[in-house]
């Protein structure tokens, strides 16, 4: 559990940010960023550790805040039982959507998740009647009734983003995670070992999903509204760029990427208008010096100036010295 | 007649008109080492290929120990006792040996669902890792990542992982490809020590080697078996020497 250390610390430093926060603008932010943060951590699950790139991971956020805002304003049930119902509903479409999308990997992978999210989202934007089409659906009631203030919702949300980042983190070491690892690498190896490397996909989509779904109650009930916006096609981008950019197959890129993607996303609008520019050439820039992400790419670094300074008269030979030398 | 570890029966693969494998039938008794010879292009991987599940036969049946595996896939024969090399080295590149060993023993065990425990502390699958990797002679580096190992220790360490899962027959495809003469020898020494229990497939094209090694051998071309006999009657069939050694 040592591992977790550095994690739990960081997290607690973000609890503690109501108090020097001059508003609940940044309080607010955090929860943002602590909910993105999920959405990674799950998505990580299938691009990094099971190599198959989705481009439609924002349809289980997306269906579990549908299913928790109708089922808690039009279906009348309470904030918490429409929340389980939410993510059960949420966990049997992915199962579904699993046996659909799992029958590829790589680009056809990418097009069968990307193609499964946008006839969610087509259903949310057409099928009126049911989710208020563009409109969506708003009046989303929170659970824990006046309890739920922009620090405790933070603090809500971290707890929930610490138990993710403890399961993801123990799941990806545990045998089913190092095999999960091995079916990106060389699954014909695996299945020759006895693995059956189609049912560990379909284990680490279900994971993925559900984290999916429990981050989408959140959204739900952060902005107690919900629309098709957050199932387009550039919802489920947005989450993949988190987890390129800060370091796909790590514990701390997605979380590094959803922090960075929403800052800059609600800071660098308010001074900048073209943001979406910004947003473009930050990522430019972190594929040209850090093509493995932010998290590969800051220990890298650390290692470097570790190095240094332990021998701080050697310089860390250049390759054309090197050339020269040999 | 004593049941065969391996029986294959007019085996096919056709690859849209071209028979890459063409009705080829073959028994294997337990405990045999079988030599498969042939040119390249012979049919000879894709004939592996076939009994462990990777491909679908077009044709034919191939039982292991009498039991028809057609149709399983490869998970399943490799839980029948059927494992497996590759020509071109299948590991897993940035895990440590010790750690690949765990992977390979670990894949017909209901352990390989757990999704808690960190594998690592499985202590005793580290210590069974350990004894393999001391039997083919590789302890001493059991803690590098394979990606900074030598070719010849990546090449002993494909034959571990098969090794790994006590398999009743092995394939091995071509297990001395691209080795030096020293590593060679280190491979040829952990071959001979296989046991008995183990019925061996073997393609090489290293002669002295794979003559040295196997009792029955099998000549292929163009996906037809020529020959199957003795080591001495296919070494003096002549078509041994026009097929293969092409003189």
């Amino acid at each position: 559990m040592r591992r977790f250390i550095p994690f739990m610390i960081a997290l607690g430093l973000v609890a503690l940010l109501p108090l020097v926060s001059p508003s609940d603008f940044y309080i607010n932010l955090a929860s943002q960023a602590a909910i993105a943060a999920l959405m990674a951590l799950g998505l990580n699950i299938l691009v990094g550790y099971a190599g198959l790139t989705s481009l439609g991971h924002a349809a289980f956020p997306g269906i579990a805040a549908y299913l928790v805002a109708w089922l808690s304003t039009r279906g009348g049930l309470g904030p918490g039982p429409a929340a389980v119902l939410a993510v059960a509903g949420t966990f049997l479409v992915a199962g579904l959507f699993g046996l659909l999308a799992l029958r590829a990997t790589g680009l056809g992978f990418v097009m069968i998740t990307m193609a499964l999210c946008q006839i969610v989202w087509g259903g949310a934007y057409r099928w009126t009647s049911l989710t208020g089409g563009d409109n969506g659906l708003s009046g989303v009631p929170r659970p824990f009734g006046d309890m739920l203030t922009p620090t405790t919702f933070l603090w809500l949300c971290l707890i929930v983003l610490a138990v993710a980042i403890i399961q993801i983190g123990r799941f990806a070491e545990s045998p089913l995670g190092v095999a999960l690892r091995g079916t990106r690498d060389q699954p014909r190896r695996m299945s020759a070992l006895g693995y059956d490397v189609w049912r560990i996909r379909f284990v680490a989509w279900l994971v993925a999903a559900s984290w999916g779904a429990v981050a989408g109650l959140l959204y739900a009930w952060y902005h107690q509204f919900v629309s098709p916006h957050m199932l387009a096609v550039t919802a489920s981008a947005e989450v993949l760029l988190m987890v390129v950019a800060g370091g796909a197959g790590t514990l701390a890129g997605p979380l590094l990427g959803a922090a960075l993607v929403v800052l800059l996303k609600n800071l660098a609008s308010i001074w900048i208008d073209r943001w979406v520019m910004l947003l473009g050439a930050t990522f430019v820039f972190i594929v040209l010096i850090m093509p493995d992400g932010l998290a590969p790419g800051l220990m890298h670094l650390r290692e470097r100036f570790r190095k240094r300074m332990a021998s701080p008269t050697i310089a860390p030979p250049l390759a054309g010295q090197e050339r020269i030398d040999g | 007649m004593a049941e065969q570890a391996l029986e294959v029966a007019n085996l096919s693969k056709i690859f849209g008109g071209l028979p890459a494998v063409n009705g080829i039938s073959l028994s294997i008794a337990p405990g045999e080492r079988h030599l498969l010879l042939g040119p390249n292009g012979a049919g000879k991987t894709t004939f592996f290929n076939l009994l462990c599940g990777d491909l679908k036969p077009t044709q034919g049946s191939v039982r292991l120990f009498g039991e028809e595996i057609i149709g399983l896939p490869p998970q399943k024969r490799a839980a029948k006792g059927l494992g497996r090399t590759y020509q071109i080295l299948t590991l897993f590149p940035q895990e440590t040996i010790r750690r690949n060993v765990m992977i390979a023993l670990n894949g017909l065990r209901p352990g390989k669902w757990g999704f808690w425990s960190a594998l690592d502390n499985n202590e005793d699958l580290a210590a069974e890792a350990d004894a393999l990797l001391e039997r083919v002679g590789m302890s001493d580096i059991a803690g590098r990542v394979v990606s900074q190992t030598s070719y010849g220790d990546r090449r002993r360490l494909e034959i571990a992982l098969a090794l790994a899962l006590s398999p009743r027959v092995l394939l091995l495809d071509e297990p001395l490809a691209g080795l030096s003469r020293e590593e060679r020898v280190t491979v040829q020494r952990l071959l001979d020590t296989l046991p008995r229990e183990t019925t061996i497939l073997l393609i090489e094209h290293d002669m002295d080697v794979a003559l040295a090694f196997a009792e029955r051998v099998t000549l292929l071309h163009h996906g037809t078996l020529v020959a199957t006999g003795s080591r001495a009657e296919i070494a003096a069939d002549p078509r041994t020497r026009e097929i293969y050694l092409g003189a």
